[in-house]
């Protein structure tokens, strides 16, 4: 006990260094028990779909399940074309170009999901010719964006590419 | 302590009688595996080779339910360039469907897509095989008792039976397996396949890629499990030794005591 | 926890505890007074404890990836193993944890049983103890049917006929397990149902047995009461703790050598063949923890007797504290008892080991030897130990030095 400074010192680095690692190896230990509850790779490796579109008429259109979810794929006529393009930018809720939804202004590829509360949007219904949302009231136009009711933005549009001419790859 | 001294030749004793009755089975051929051990890693070239062993020799008879094309390029595995899982996954013709019409078609299979079955179901396999299922190799190197030695020993163990023991039509004599009698026929000689690495095809090659290959699909987690395993046992050896300072630390106002 | 005077600093805490005294509780646990002598056999209760929170963190989360079906439970098994961020990981702590949790229990009933743990005043905390271990036992059975293995389902379909030996009922009482004619689906779910359920059961009655470890305080190596708590005891926290902390620690690197680096040893290969009603694997074993029992089971050439046996030497071990009436608890002090300790911990290796073996031959034969042995030492040795033998003197104190005779 002459020289209780320094036996403390030694005492507290000890039990700091203990406490330290132990936290840290606490801290791993919890990460796969959280990390087992996201997307297993089975799930991630179903995240593309290919879709044969060679069949849809004009003004009709088809919904594939993509990642769970309902794709909207719509061959728009030239009316709802131009009626999606004429709109002006300050009329809309979320604004946005038609030009900027569409990689090919015939096909209209969004993720079906009113982005309000996630429900499913009909087809051809609406105020605005469009899809409405029978949930909540939500109204969209012939491009997918949000015009009246209670969502906030536009309806998404999810990363694809027109493999060819009649194929689309969504994801 | 005599009780103790007692204790001990007793266990010696139980050992020896243990290692005896082992040594009673029949010995297996023992390789010395890349993946054995602490810091065991699968040989890259090996699995692949033993990929194309399976596919070209095994795959007409044996399923691998369990595996997806996309796991052959996964990190821990043989590890094939994505481009190439695409083409090994094209081609297999995969049945999908129904279609919008409710009918199944076949399409050129994906990397998602589980690995082909060579019979559409198990009574199909027994009915093709003389009435004997050839099992999935998914798990096959864990679910048979000495693992991958086993299976090495198999592919090897085919000989002519000794004169006293009469062999049915389809039957064939092996030395390691079960009874030695086994309804697969040597499914393994030199040259049958050309490896696309330009390895010699020979026997012992093909049955040690083969055996690799498998040991992989039914643990394909050993790489990483192995790794992880390192760096917990050295993380625990400091977190006690810490504890180990704290507890003399802390009992030695009790010990001083006493 | 008799008369808490304990009060907290900051006002929040006393409002709090004054409505619910968990603080008075948390003090109870750190302050409470514990033998300064316990030696390291002492501290698999602590490691027991981790076992079961181990066993149901990591059970909860397997159960979020696995299916009861069937048709599907082999395979779901295998997508945890392939594809589950980490599966691969919890499941074989899972797995392993069973092993690892069943190889403290045994330290720790042997422990009970060398230092006479189970006795005066510790009656109620042997029998809590007993329970516990029997239910894990049960859980461990219903766990290992899941895999959906050749093994899960010829053990289940073994274990549950053992069932059908009772007269009269028997048929029926295993059709009502089953839910149908076979071990099938219906069978699967509820033990997975069960299987779920058992170890919060588990965890009461830990509870319970730790609360009536309290009561009394524990024994010690030497056996003998506390005389001056100031001076035979610490207080359990820190010395309790950081003792328990540093033997859990070695436990755990054991546990991780397991897992990391033999996760199958502990297991039997015929468990990855999917289950198959047709085909019964050559030897059907349980796992390695159920061994003795399984041989003494198997040593009785009689169905129902077989099974009586088996059920006996389970339940003998609830009336220990009535069979051992020796005054003296701890075996140091009992030269006699002591030698028969270690012939018990033979006899059951032995039994353990025989089980593993096929039922016939010599196996058999000391299979049975082992077996009579087994309720010799508890029918007739230990009473006629608590009468005969002549125990040596026991120390004044726990602090004071042995006395020797």
């Amino acid at each position: 006990m002459d020289k209780p400074d320094k036996k403390t010192n030694r005492r507290d680095f000890l039990f700091t260094a203990s406490y330290t690692v132990g936290a840290v190896g606490i801290g791993a230990t919890i990460w796969p028990f959280i990390a087992q509850m996201n997307p297993d790779r089975s799930v991630k490796a179903l995240a593309t779909t290919e879709v044969d579109i060679s069949q849809i008429e004009p003004g009709k259109s088809i919904t594939v399940l993509w990642r769970g979810k309902p794709v909207f794929i719509k061959r728009r006529t030239e009316s709802e074309i131009s009626e999606a393009e004429s709109v002006s930018l300050n009329e809309l809720i979320h604004p946005e170009k038609d030009q900027d939804r569409v990689k090919k202004s015939e096909w209209l590829v969004m993720l079906g999901v009113c982005t309000h509360l996630g429900c499913v949007p009909l087809a051809d219904k609406g105020e605005y010719n469009g899809w409405f949302c029978p949930c909540h009231g939500s109204h969209y136009d012939t491009s997918g964006r949000i015009r009246k009711g209670p969502a906030p933005t536009n309806m998404e549009i999810p990363k694809y590419e027109f493999v060819d001419s009649n194929t689309i790859k969504i994801g | 302590m005599l009780k103790k001294k007692l204790f001990a030749k007793f266990l010696f004793v139980f050992i020896i009688f243990n290692s005896n009755l082992l040594a009673a089975e029949k010995k297996l051929l023992h390789v010395d595996w890349s993946f054995k051990g602490f810091t065991g890693k699968f040989d890259r070239s090996s699995l692949q080779r033993g990929y194309q062993v399976y596919n070209e020799v095994c795959a007409g008879c044996h399923s691998m339910s369990l595996l997806s094309y996309r796991n052959l390029g996964e990190p821990g595995g043989p590890e094939f360039p994505l481009n190439e899982v695409k083409n090994i996954a094209a081609s297999f013709e995969v049945t999908d469907g129904p279609d919008d019409q409710g009918e199944m078609f076949t399409r050129p299979g994906r990397p998602s897509d589980k690995f082909v079955s060579p019979y559409p179901n198990v009574n199909a396999a027994i009915a093709a095989n003389g009435g004997a299922y050839p099992p999935d190799m998914s798990v096959l190197v864990k679910s048979r008792k000495g693992g991958a030695d086993y299976i090495y020993s198999v592919l090897m163990g085919y000989e002519d039976p000794p004169a006293n023991i009469k062999l049915d039509d389809g039957v064939y004599y092996n030395k390691y397996m079960d009874g030695n009698k086994i309804k697969m026929s040597k499914p393994l000689m030199d040259d049958i396949i050309t490896y696309a690495d330009g390895t010699k095809a020979t026997e012992m090659q093909m049955a040690k890629d083969v055996t690799t290959f498998l040991t992989w699909a039914a643990e394909p987690h050993l790489e990483a499990r192995h790794k992880m395993g390192i760096k917990v046992m050295i993380f625990l050896i400091i977190l006690t030794v810490l504890v180990y300072l704290s507890m003399k630390k802390i009992w030695s106002r009790i010990d001083s005591e006493m | 926890m008799s008369e808490h005077t304990y009060v907290p600093e900051s006002k929040f805490g006393k409002w709090f505890n004054d409505r619910l005294p968990l603080l008075t509780l948390s003090k109870h646990l750190q302050d409470y007074p514990t033998p300064k002598n316990l030696n390291y056999w002492w501290t698999f209760g602590g490691i027991l404890t981790f076992c079961l929170v181990t066993q149901i963190i990591t059970g909860l989360v397997l159960a979020m990836h696995y299916v009861a079906h069937a048709d599907l439970a082999f395979n779901s098994i295998e997508h945890i193993m392939r594809d589950v961020n980490y599966g691969w990981l919890l499941r074989y702590i899972h797995a392993n944890g069973a092993s690892m949790f069943f190889l403290a229990v045994y330290i720790h009933i042997f422990r009970s049983l060398f230092y006479g743990s189970y006795k005066s005043p510790r009656e109620i905390i042997w029998i809590l103890g007993m329970l516990i271990y029997i239910l894990m036992m049960a859980t461990a059975f219903m766990g290992y049917v899941l895999p959906w293995g050749q093994m899960s389902f010829w053990g289940a379909t073994v274990i549950t006929n053992l069932f059908s030996a009772i007269p009269f009922v028997g048929e029926s009482i295993t059709t009502w397990l089953w839910g149908g004619y076979s071990v099938d689906n219906p069978t699967l779910t509820r033990f997975f149902s069960l299987h779920y359920l058992f170890p919060f059961i588990i965890l009461g009655l830990v509870v319970l047995h730790i609360w009536a470890l309290h009561v009394p305080g524990n024994n010690n190596p030497v056996g003998i009461d506390i005389k001056k708590p100031s001076k035979d005891t610490v207080p359990f926290h820190p010395y309790i703790t950081i003792k328990d902390l540093f033997a859990l620690l070695i436990f755990i690197i054991i546990f991780s050598a397991f897992v990391f680096f033999s996760p199958n040893t502990l297991g039997h290969p015929d468990n990855y063949i999917q289950a198959n009603p047709l085909v019964t694997p050559k030897h059907i074993v349980p796992e390695w923890y159920l061994l003795p029992f399984y041989a003494i089971l198997r040593s009785v050439p009689d169905k129902l007797g077989g099974v009586i046996l088996l059920f006996a030497s389970i339940f003998i071990l609830l009336a220990l504290p009535w069979l051992d009436k020796s005054k003296v608890r701890s075996a140091i002090f009992r030269p006699i008892y002591k030698q028969f300790f270690w012939i018990l911990v033979i006899d059951v290796l032995v039994l353990g080991y025989m089980g593993a073996m096929p039922a016939e031959g010599l196996y058999l034969l000391i299979a049975r030897i082992g077996t009579a042995y087994y309720f010799l030492h508890f029918l007739v040795i230990l009473p006629v130990l608590s009468s005969y033998e002549k125990t040596e003197p026991l120390p004044v104190s726990i602090s004071e030095p042995v006395l020797k005779g």
